[in-house]
């Protein structure tokens, strides 16, 4: 069912929020990762703004929903979600990347509240997920789990690994998005080591697969409500996304992948992202 | 003497624990009926996980088990659960401090036939490098079963080795092990002998040895490996004209190294070190490898004497 129109633009000011905070952090920092944290925006601004039972206030509810961010490089978009959450002040955003920060260069658990898994080394954060959702079976919780990885992550054998044990262990309460954006370090993920049919892929090891574009609110959201209403399997949500989404010069461009725009760039970056209504 | 292997101890101890606490979960790598979590799952089916032969999957579940409030035990040969997983328990289990148990089996050379593939002697080095990471290696049953309780009551990663064959049973109740102690089991003056696992009985003969001979051996059992007992290792390096390590491990990093890296700080002495050194391992019976390899009371005694 789609967004009412009042929630759908609420959404898509919170993301564009998200984005703005993106490149103003890897500005700040003049390091980090732009283009996988813009591509997992609206995702990422659904769950937190949307679907996810989660509070700032009451941050270690044994109920609420919980979130991984397996592609742990993508942080800012994570800590974007978390300041607007309310987990930390909003001006905290720009010690990213610093001397002294809890906003570390890949999420810290330790360190940060909201961040419900250190991640960072690739493939580790779907197996986190796993254990989460099967926890939340043991003790009849039905809170669900949430997860992001990224299409260079799943060369990682261990992401395979986890996706043959959930598909075992029926984790219906996991819900994985796959930001299919297509470009990794090296260039275009079907060149380096194609992870293709990654549909068929997943559908093979047991779990429940749909293909959305990774941009559209309403897609995000049907294809959410769809995994909830999925028994005896995990949903993988193969969202195909633009890395770089709403930074034109970053758009499909692999070199944005880990690098940070200079003053000029971030000028341009946040006002194609407030249509030039910037007003700080 | 009654002997026990220290695996079989964990799988009953498992039990102990399991019914002490319903957040004991148990996590294996398709080697329960080695490992003896087998007995855990009997008792408790719905708290055992299988995972198959997924190791980094096992250690990130485990991880993500923690985060919950569960207290997992994940299991396989030490090999597996260690070197195969090294990234895996740095960054899923030990940056973030999550109450992980990592109880590993078939540690050393003693797991015998399989060979040099399956038998671990750099666990240890690897293990007590990774920052919270706790590393203890239990000598007998009675240590072990007491461990895994301490285990349960620590909250934090720890990595416990444990190892396939039967091994004498030195302790009884009156025994207390204590995260970052080490115990004196026999007294002695002229040279210490610091003993882990396996090692501890043939360190005890070799002294009973050297008694023989009018040599003074002081034996300390060395089960916490970090945090490693100081006081202990210093009170020895004083008392004494020097220290023989003897491990089950490679001579580099392991208990020889981390008594060294105490007494060059604070007290140095001549520090021998009895272990693995530096070459891996093969195929055969546990006890001809400890001979073939220098992990024997004869060894020690030698070390012994070269200090005198």
């Amino acid at each position: 069912m789609a967004f009412d129109q009042q929630t759908l633009a609420y959404l898509q000011e919170k993301a564009n929020v998200m984005r703005q905070d993106i490149v103003k952090m890897v500005a700040e920092a003049s390091s980090g990762h732009p283009g996988g944290s813009l591509s997992a925006a609206d995702i990422v601004a659904v769950l937190y703004f949307n679907e996810m039972n989660i509070d700032a206030n009451n941050a270690k509810d044994p109920n609420r929903d919980r979130f991984i961010l397996s592609k742990g490089h993508a942080s800012p978009v994570l800590y974007a979600a978390l300041a607007e959450k309310g987990f930390f002040p909003r001006e905290e955003l720009m010690t990213f990347r610093k001397i002294d920060s809890r906003l570390q260069g890949h999420p810290s658990k330790k360190s940060l509240p909201g961040v419900e898994m250190s991640t960072g080394s690739l493939g580790q954060g779907l197996s986190a997920a796993n254990g989460i959702a099967m926890a939340g079976k043991m003790d009849k919780l039905d809170y669900r789990v949430y997860a992001v990885i990224g299409d260079g992550e799943i060369q990682e054998g261990m992401i395979w690994e986890a996706a043959m044990a959930a598909g075992h262990y029926k984790l219906d309460n996991l819900t994985a998005f796959l930001d299919y954006n297509g470009l990794q370090i090296d260039g275009p993920v079907d060149d380096v080591l194609n992870p293709a049919p990654v549909d068929d892929k997943f559908r093979a090891f047991g779990w429940h697969v749909i293909i959305i574009d990774g941009h559209d609110m309403n897609q995000i959201d049907d294809a959410i409500q769809e995994a909830k209403q999925t028994k005896d399997k995990p949903t993988m949500i193969i969202a195909k996304t633009v890395k770089g989404k709403g930074v034109s010069y970053m758009e499909n461009q692999v070199g944005w992948h880990g690098t940070a725009p200079n003053a000029d760039q971030l000028k341009q970056a946040l006002e194609e992202l407030t249509g030039g209504k910037q007003n700080d | 003497m009654t002997k026990i292997a220290t695996r079989d101890a964990y799988g009953k101890a498992l039990v102990e624990v399991g019914a002490k606490n319903p957040n004991v979960i148990v996590l294996d790598a398709d080697l329960s009926k080695s490992t003896k979590t087998v007995d855990f799952a009997k008792v408790y089916p719905e708290r055992f996980l299988d995972m198959g032969i997924a190791e980094a999957n096992m250690i990130g579940t485990a991880a993500g088990l923690a985060t919950t409030g569960k207290i997992p035990f994940a299991s396989t040969f030490a090999l597996f659960g260690t070197l195969r997983v090294g990234d895996q328990i740095r960054n899923s289990v030990c940056y973030p401090n999550l109450n992980v148990k990592i109880a590993v089996t078939h540690s050393g050379l003693t797991l015998g036939e399989d060979g040099a593939s399956h038998q671990a002697v750099e666990d240890i080095a690897l293990m007590r490098a990774i920052p919270n990471m706790t590393v203890i290696v239990p000598a007998d049953a009675e240590e072990t079963r007491q461990v895994i309780h301490a285990a349960v009551d620590y909250d934090g990663p720890m990595y416990i080795r444990l190892g396939r064959p039967a091994v004498p049973v030195v302790f009884d109740e009156n025994y207390k092990f204590e995260i970052g102690k080490g115990a004196v089991v026999k007294e002695g003056s002229d040279v210490a002998i610091i003993a882990m696992g396996v090692m501890l009985s043939p360190a005890m003969e070799a002294a009973d040895e050297l008694a023989k001979e009018g040599i003074s051996a002081r034996v300390i059992n060395m089960s916490s490996i970090k945090p490693i007992d100081e006081e202990i290792i210093i009170k020895a390096a004083k008392e004494t004209k020097g220290i023989v390590t003897a491990e089950e491990h490679n001579i580099l990093g392991g208990l020889g190294s981390a008594v060294a890296e105490v007494v060059s700080e604070h007290a140095p002495t001549v520090v021998k070190r009895v272990g693995v050194e530096d070459t891996f391992g093969e195929s055969g019976k546990p006890d001809e490898l400890l001979v073939k390899y220098g992990l024997t009371k004869e060894h020690i005694i030698q070390k012994a004497k070269q200090i005198l």
